[in-house]
């Protein structure tokens, strides 16, 4: 069945903002379904409010709307673009619930679209537990086997705590029905625990409905990922098995491909199930992940749940396998069967097949409990990491040791050297699983535990027990012989130990254990994932190391540049920097060289085998990218290899790399250190007559408490050479200060915390350049619109500047170029200024792609990782602007005056964080990063961009009912004019008593409600936390002061998160939120895509 | 525990006939063995595998990198003995894993006395049977291998694939009968020439009373059971020396007896309708392969295991002795014949496995299909 011609356009919906459970593999699956469908001659409509996305680049779709995922902006966007079909399953869940809403409030009948890819009723077969339960028992009946865990669904709270007795009692499973990643799901031990699960569930769940299940913790747990056309051909992709069993959600789980610990018989079972699974359901063509439980001691197959689109677990399966599911879902979807689609990676046999693989694939999560220290961080069914790596090896201990290594973060690799712990300790330990459980495990090993024992504390299979234990045997080995032979080394690399953990066992430094290897002849080669296992020769680069025979690596004529990725997503460093490697891909490969990807990232586009000519799926760490740096070069010329894209992972290697004789492009590795440094940074700002605020290094407390001293409280403190404000503070007094100091493990001489005097009150701003050693391109400038003190990938942004005139900017540009010069700049820096007075204050500079350089690229409509890359490898900002990637003249900061308004808002991942407690995390921002996403509003005006950035991050801007306002004492003076506002705009105003006398003073009038300290009044009035609870009210704002007064909001910011009230922690944030609700009241707010954007501002341009 | 046992492992070499050689470590038996080295390309199924008796006087290769996870049962195997002649694997299993596993699989290969090699790069040597062809090959293990150039000689003095006559070597000796499952409904005859124990019991599922015969059982003994239908099985060898049982096949084909074969049954019913048959450069074995029911259109996903295939025109309706005579399935992959069915006489065949031990249950329609056609026969 070929193409259907009755569809000539599509409307894709994208995943929205990062945030945890809906990460980058949205973009990798929307950006390959977008591309497949424009190269089919459909016109693409895309919304999607994330901008630090490739999909929302203006050549992947025809019209590419960064507009909120609402069903309103939705309708107005197909209101205005009429398309054939509507594509919601790339999108995630939150496409899909897009889309289920524009069904049932009838628009997509009112303007005939047609849902492709899914229908509404298998989509709710898919996701409503009852209607599945009765799926899987349809299934039972046709197959004869296939059952769900016992269960009941519940409505309300009765319900629930009735439920369990049905079950048998405790422990219960709790699972709200359609939310995404598993929020609000967990498991409840007591009535205590139930009750607060089950109420956040049944808040959270769009139907007020929770599913309690038969406890099956400690089951192995399998998934399927399986496609079907509408010729009814299924196929499995993929079989994957979670080291971790039953309990933590797959996403928190260490997961294998293909599954290891099942008979052909029991996988052809699972595989029966699903096709029938699939079947009954009526997914009609597209992809659905299934997942199972199986009992290890009886076999009994339960089957848990299913998603009717492409999720994470699917990219995953693609790079895992090489079958692109989420392209191929796009295919089939516009009417194609699996037999009509060619296998891209053997180019001659067709998608209708199943992949088989010859390695293991093992994925491994990264958290970021550090950035949230109050919660809990034992795994559960709900999803919290933040990232994954993905690693390929030809046995699993290569893959596990790859997949450890590339997480990136101290402590995950497997560690055999340090006193062995207490046995007895470390299982009782490893019986809660955690982010790094498998390392207590080794630990356990390494203190004598049995396999059994192992098994017995944590229900891990007893193979993959034994996989743990043969890694242990061959790290004693290496302890124990008197000399490293080539025999022994060879062994140790076949499963995955890296030169690093080598030497530590032996007491040798990591290079001189590559060169031992390296005298020896002991080097990786490289396989080819090729979807087929060797059957068939494989036309698509896409390769791992092994420590094998034979290589794969052909040979090249052109000149290769290396593109160093940025690695598992985590917070500080995620899809913005994947997105400016795909862009420096894109823009060399059109300049004429062979690219070649190295990323261990399988959310990302940049790992999909179509972006690069080459992709090596590796670790991020010195060894790996020297082996592939040396397998490069024996297959042709290298150009150079870019560190500067990737974030602080590739730049952190960028000396060593240059030490070891490979040739790093761009800004120099000294370079980068003299912005890194804080002396040698202090000389380039001297140098160029530049302020930067008092400041200090320190080693020990006295240091700091002197430098503290003479600048005077507040300061701000942090290690020094990190990401993401990790560790960043701000200190208010000296207790605190000596307290910071004494909780920092990290500082050490050659690593000093940095003190710097906090400028209170400060306008924050954020510039991205682009300097190619003569010339600067002021690519944008942002400004912030929270006080400076809270860290700018958490603040909202506003391009262009609109509190900046042109006297600022011409400083802004001013001190950019003198400190882009006294660095040595060779691409991209952004550097954050705070304005203070009239004092413009460098902050600080990063010498590499930032994480706005998406946003400024969008807001301005020029590439600037593409130039970056450009000028990396020798081009001049005149030639770029001669060849049209840059735009003839003017730049980012002489935008005209009509140049659309770009918001940028941050998106927090607080209501996913519980303490042990089981209460939330606190909400407030500060200097130390925490966000996972961010989304883009754009318009005409301010107010409007803003409130389309705060609908696309949080939802839309109430526009009357109560609003609740509760200020510290500094910000009093300034609330008073949005406070009058916001009566004005007809809202109710409830405030504390200390708010409520000021704004009385001003002739404002405010409901006086009791603070949570109060307790109820006698006559049982309640509390502004009980209100909050009991949904009245529709806007909070609060702000906090100072380390105790932060902690005073604490309830109120929680009851807010699990409410989903909008809640403004700043007062700038209020300001421009009445600006928001003012546009939102005045008219109707358009829609415009990015395309039309830009040739509004070209023609203002020229 | 003790150390990593590397170091007290046997040494092993496989050599192939071109004189490529890997050097790993002994698995299972200790000793040489030698056959045509194949590559099977399945990820799950390795105890179905051993025990086809289609493998008789094969090599095999896993691709698959972990074999032995979840040990040896009594339940899963498909003949009385594991018959292939050498075992070449990546990362064999130090402990099984399966609430099923009786044993590993290392000491079931010792046990029955099949010599293998582990640690080899089985992707080098599966690339290179790929691009020179499926090939001569011996394993040897020990601590007193001979040189290579020895090993060699030996390799080219085994006898080859091509022109072997194998299915009374792995069929029965005697008559047997796997009764129906609940209400009798169908006698088969079923001609063992290296049968499957799953494919007796997927028709025994559908009230067939299967009376496996010796493959070289006469037209009289097959119809001395008076059968409803008669089956001709997969098994081992060159299906170009089968010629017992093509002159059988004729003899069924003639009384218009509903017929059913699989795999070297599918050539044999080329054979038979007068189609050549062919060695492929390096076979068809997996269970991910593609097959596309030309009558249908639909795509099922399907076990192989075949080192030759039928010479029949894929774009036309052939003439034959027997009538009319069509292929019904075709692998996507390479276009290679995988089923055959006439249209004037009950009879069809596939080239590959429905049965499905190991793989995919995709095409256990075909059993359904060979009921129908009994049926038909009976109205």
């Amino acid at each position: 069945m070929p193409k259907r011609s009755d569809i000539q356009s599509v409307l894709v919906i994208g995943s929205g903002p990062i945030v945890i459970g809906q990460a980058a593999e949205f973009d990798y699956s929307g950006t390959q379904a977008c591309r497949v469908l424009k190269a089919e001659g459909l016109r693409v409509i895309l919304v999607n409010s994330n901008p630090a996305t490739i999909m929302t680049d203006p050549e992947i779709a025809d019209a590419t709307y960064v507009e909120p995922i609402t069903p309103e902006f939705v309708e107005k966007i197909i209101a205005k673009e009429r398309p054939d079909a509507l594509l919601p399953t790339l999108g995630g869940q939150t496409a899909l619930n897009t889309a289920i809403s524009m069904h049932e409030n009838g628009v997509l009948e009112k303007y005939g679209v047609e849902l492709i890819g899914a229908n509404v009723e298998a989509i709710n077969k898919g996701e409503d537990r009852d209607l599945f339960k009765g799926v899987v028992e349809a299934v039972k009946e046709k197959i004869g086997y296939g059952e769900s865990a016992r269960s009941v669904i519940c409505h309300s709270m009765d319900d629930v705590l009735a439920g369990v007795d049905t079950l048998g009692g405790y422990p219960v499973v709790v699972r709200p029905s359609f939310t995404m990643g598993g929020a609000g799901s967990g498991f409840a031990h007591d009535e205590e625990e139930l009750r607060r699960i089950a109420g956040q569930g049944l808040t959270l769940s769009p139907t007020t409905e929770v599913l309690l299940e038969e406890s099956i913790l400690g089951w192995k747990e399998y998934e399927l990922e399986l496609m079907r056309d509408r010729n009814d051909n299924v196929v499995v992709v993929c079989s994957i098995e979670n080291f971790d069993p039953m309990g933590v959600h797959t996403g928190d789980s260490i997961t294998v491909a293909p599954a290891m610990t099942l008979t052909d018989r029991e996988y052809q079972r699972l595989r029966d199930v699903g096709i029938a699974i699939i079947r009954e359901v009526g997914v009609d063509t597209g992809g659905c992940n299934i997942q199972f439980a199986i009992d290890p001691t009886d076999g009994r197959v339960i089957v848990i749940e299913m998603n009717p689109r492409v999720s994470r677990s699917s990219a995953l399966a693609s790079k895992a396998t090489g079958f692109p599911i989420a392209k191929i879902a796009a295919k089939l979807a516009v009417g194609y069967t699996l037999d009509e689609i060619p296998n891209d990676i053997t180019e001659k046999t067709p998608a209708s097949f199943e992949p088989t693989l010859d390695y293991v694939v093992v994925k491994a999560p990264r958290f970021a409990f550090e950035k949230f220290p109050s919660a809990d961080a034992t795994l559960t069914t709900t999803m919290k990491s933040v990232g994954e790596a993905m690693a390929i090896g030809r046995n699993f201990t290569e893959a596990l040791q790859k997949a450890l290594r590339s997480l990136e973060k101290k402590g995950s690799q497997f560690a055999f050297t340090g006193p062995v712990g207490d046995k007895a300790e470390l299982l009782a330990e490893s019986v809660r699983p955690t982010d790094g459980r498998i390392n207590t495990v080794m630990q356990a090993i390494r203190a004598g535990a049995t396999q059994e024992e192992v098994f017995d504390a944590t229900k891990i299979d007893p193979w993959f027990v034994d996989q743990l234990f043969l890694i242990k045997e061959i790290a004693d080995e290496l302890a124990s012989v008197e000399r490293l032979d080539a025999d022994l080394i060879a062994e140790a690399k076949r499963h995955g130990f890296s030169d690093a953990q080598i030497g530590e066992i032996r007491g040798l430094r990591e290079d001189v254990v590559r060169e031992v290897r390296h005298a020896l002849g002991i080097r990786p080669v490289y396989k080819t994932v090729d979807t087929c296992a060797a059957e068939f020769a494989a036309k698509t680069p896409y390769f791992y190391s092994s420590y094998d025979e034979e290589s794969e690596v052909a040979t090249r004529t052109k000149p290769a540049v290396i593109i160093l990725g940025s690695g598992p997503n985590r917070i500080g460093q995620g899809i913005e920097f994947d997105y400016s490697c795909v862009h420096a891909s894109f823009a060399l490969s059109d300049a004429g060289f062979e690219t070649v990807m190295v990323n261990c990232n399988p959310e990302t586009v940049s790992t999909d085998y179509d972006t690069s000519d080459r992709l090596y799926f590796e670790p991020l760490t010195l060894e790996d990218v020297l082996e592939i740096v040396h397998a490069e070069s024996l297959a042709g010329p290298i150009a150079g290899v870019v560190v500067q894209l990737g974030g602080q992972t590739p730049l952190g290697l960028s000396q060593a790399l240059k030490d070891n004789g490979v040739p790093v492009v761009g800004t120099s590795p000294e370079a980068i250190h003299a912005a890194e440094d804080r002396g040698a940074f202090g000389r380039v700002l001297a140098e160029a007559g530049l302020p930067a605020p008092k400041h200090g290094t320190a080693t020990t407390f006295g240091e700091a408490k002197a430098i503290a001293d003479e600048i005077g409280y507040p300061v701000l403190v942090r290690p020094s050479y990190v990401l993401g404000g990790r560790g960043m503070e701000i200190v208010y007094d000296e207790t605190r200060l000596a307290s910071y100091i004494a909780e920092s493990t990290e500082i050490s001489p050659t690593r000093p915390v940095l003190v710097d005097r906090f400028l209170d009150d400060a306008i924050e701003i954020d510039v991205d350049a682009l300097y190619d050693g003569h010339e600067l391109y002021l690519g944008g400038v942002m400004e912030h619109i929270e006080e400076a003190g809270i860290h700018s990938g958490d603040s909202a942004c506003a391009l262009p500047p609109i509190t900046l005139g042109g006297f600022d900017i011409k400083r802004l540009r001013a001190s950019t170029e003198g400190i882009a010069k006294g660095v040595g700049v060779l691409g991209l820096i952004n550097i954050q200024f705070a304005l203070s007075g009239d004092i413009l204050y460098v902050l600080e500079a990063n010498p590499r792609a930032s994480r706005t350089v998406p946003f400024t690229s969008k807001a301005t409509a020029v590439p600037l990782a593409k130039a970056a890359a450009r000028i990396s490898l020798g081009a001049t900002i005149a030639e770029l602007r001669e060849e049209g990637l840059l735009p003839k003249t003017g730049d980012g900061g002489t935008l005209p005056l009509d140049a659309p308004i770009s918001v940028k808002e941050a998106v927090m991942p607080w209501s996913r964080f519980r303490d042990i407690h089981g209460r939330g995390v606190d909400t407030v921002l500060g200097p130390e990063m925490r966000s996972t996403g961010e989304v883009m509003g754009i318009d005409s005006v301010f107010g409007t961009a803003y409130a389309k950035s705060q609908a696309g991050a949080y939802g839309p801007l109430p526009t009357k009912g109560r609003a609740f306002i509760s200020v510290a004492n500094r910000d009093k003076r300034s609330m008073i004019f949005p406070a009058r506002e916001l009566v004005a705009h007809g809202f109710e105003l409830m405030a504390t008593s200390g708010t409520a006398e000021v704004l009385k003073r001003n002739g404002i009038n405010a409901i006086v409600v009791r603070k949570q300290s109060e307790g109820p009044g006698p006559n049982g009035e309640k509390t502004i936390v009980q209100h909050i609870h009991d949904g009245e009210v529709d806007l909070i704002v609060n702000t906090p002061y100072g380390t105790g007064g932060r902690l005073d909001g604490y309830d109120i910011r929680t009851a807010a998160v699990s409410r989903s009230v909008p809640c403004l922690t700043t007062v700038q944030a209020l300001a421009a939120a009445v600006q928001g609700i003012d546009a939102l009241n005045h008219g109707d707010v358009g829609v415009r895509s990015l395309q039309e954007h830009a040739e509004h501002l070209t023609a203002a341009r020229d | 525990m003790t150390l990593s046992t590397r170091g007290a492992q046997t040494p092993a070499v496989l050599v192939l006939e071109d004189g490529r050689a890997f050097r790993g470590r002994a698995y299972g038996a200790v000793g040489e063995t030698f056959g045509e080295a194949v590559f099977s390309t399945g990820m799950t199924g390795y105890q179905e595998t051993l025990t086809d008796p289609s493998y008789h006087r094969q090599v095999v290769v896993m691709t698959a990198p972990h074999v032995g996870n979840t040990g040896v049962n009594d339940e899963d195997p498909e003949s009385g003995r594991i018959w292939v002649s050498g075992y070449v694997v990546r990362d064999p299993a130090r402990k099984p894993s399966n609430w099923r596993s009786q044993r590993s699989l290392d000491e079931e290969l010792a046990a029955q006395g099949v010599v293998g090699i582990s640690g080899v790069d089985t992707r080098a040597l599966t690339r290179h049977l790929r691009e020179r062809g499926a090939m001569r090959v011996g394993i040897f293990s020990g601590n007193a291998i001979p040189d290579e150039g020895t090993l060699l000689a030996r390799v080219r003095q085994a006898p080859e694939m091509t022109g072997a006559d194998l299915s009374a070597e792995v069929a029965t000796k005697e008559a047997y009968v796997v009764p129906a499952i609940g209400t009798k409904k169908f006698t088969v005859a079923a001609i063992d020439l290296g049968i499957k124990g799953m494919t007796p019991h997927r028709m025994a599922e559908r009230g067939i009373e299967v009376h496996v015969l010796p493959a070289t059982a006469t037209l009289e003994e097959v119809y001395a059971v008076q059968p409803d239908g008669v089956f001709f099985s997969n098994g081992p060898g060159d299906p170009s020396t089968a010629d017992h049982p093509v002159a059988l096949m004729r003899g069924v084909l003639e009384r218009s007896t509903p017929l059913f074969g699989i795999c070297f049954g599918n050539q044999i019913l080329g054979r038979a309708l007068g189609f050549g048959t062919y060695k492929l450069k390096y076979g068809h074995r997996g269970i991910n392969q593609p097959v596309q029911d030309r009558t249908t259109g639909k795509v099922e996903v399907t076990a192989h295991n075949h080192g030759f295939a039928v010479d029949a025109p894929l774009d036309k309706v052939s003439d034959t002795e027997f009538g009319r005579a069509e292929v019904s399935h075709v692998c996507l992959n390479d276009q290679v014949v995988e089923g055959l069915q006439l249209l004037d006489r009950p009879a069809f065949s596939v080239q590959y496995h429905p049965e499905a031990a190991a793989g995919p249950h995709d095409a256990a329609y075909l059993f359904d299909r060979f009921v129908s056609l009994m049926e038909g026969q009976r109205a």
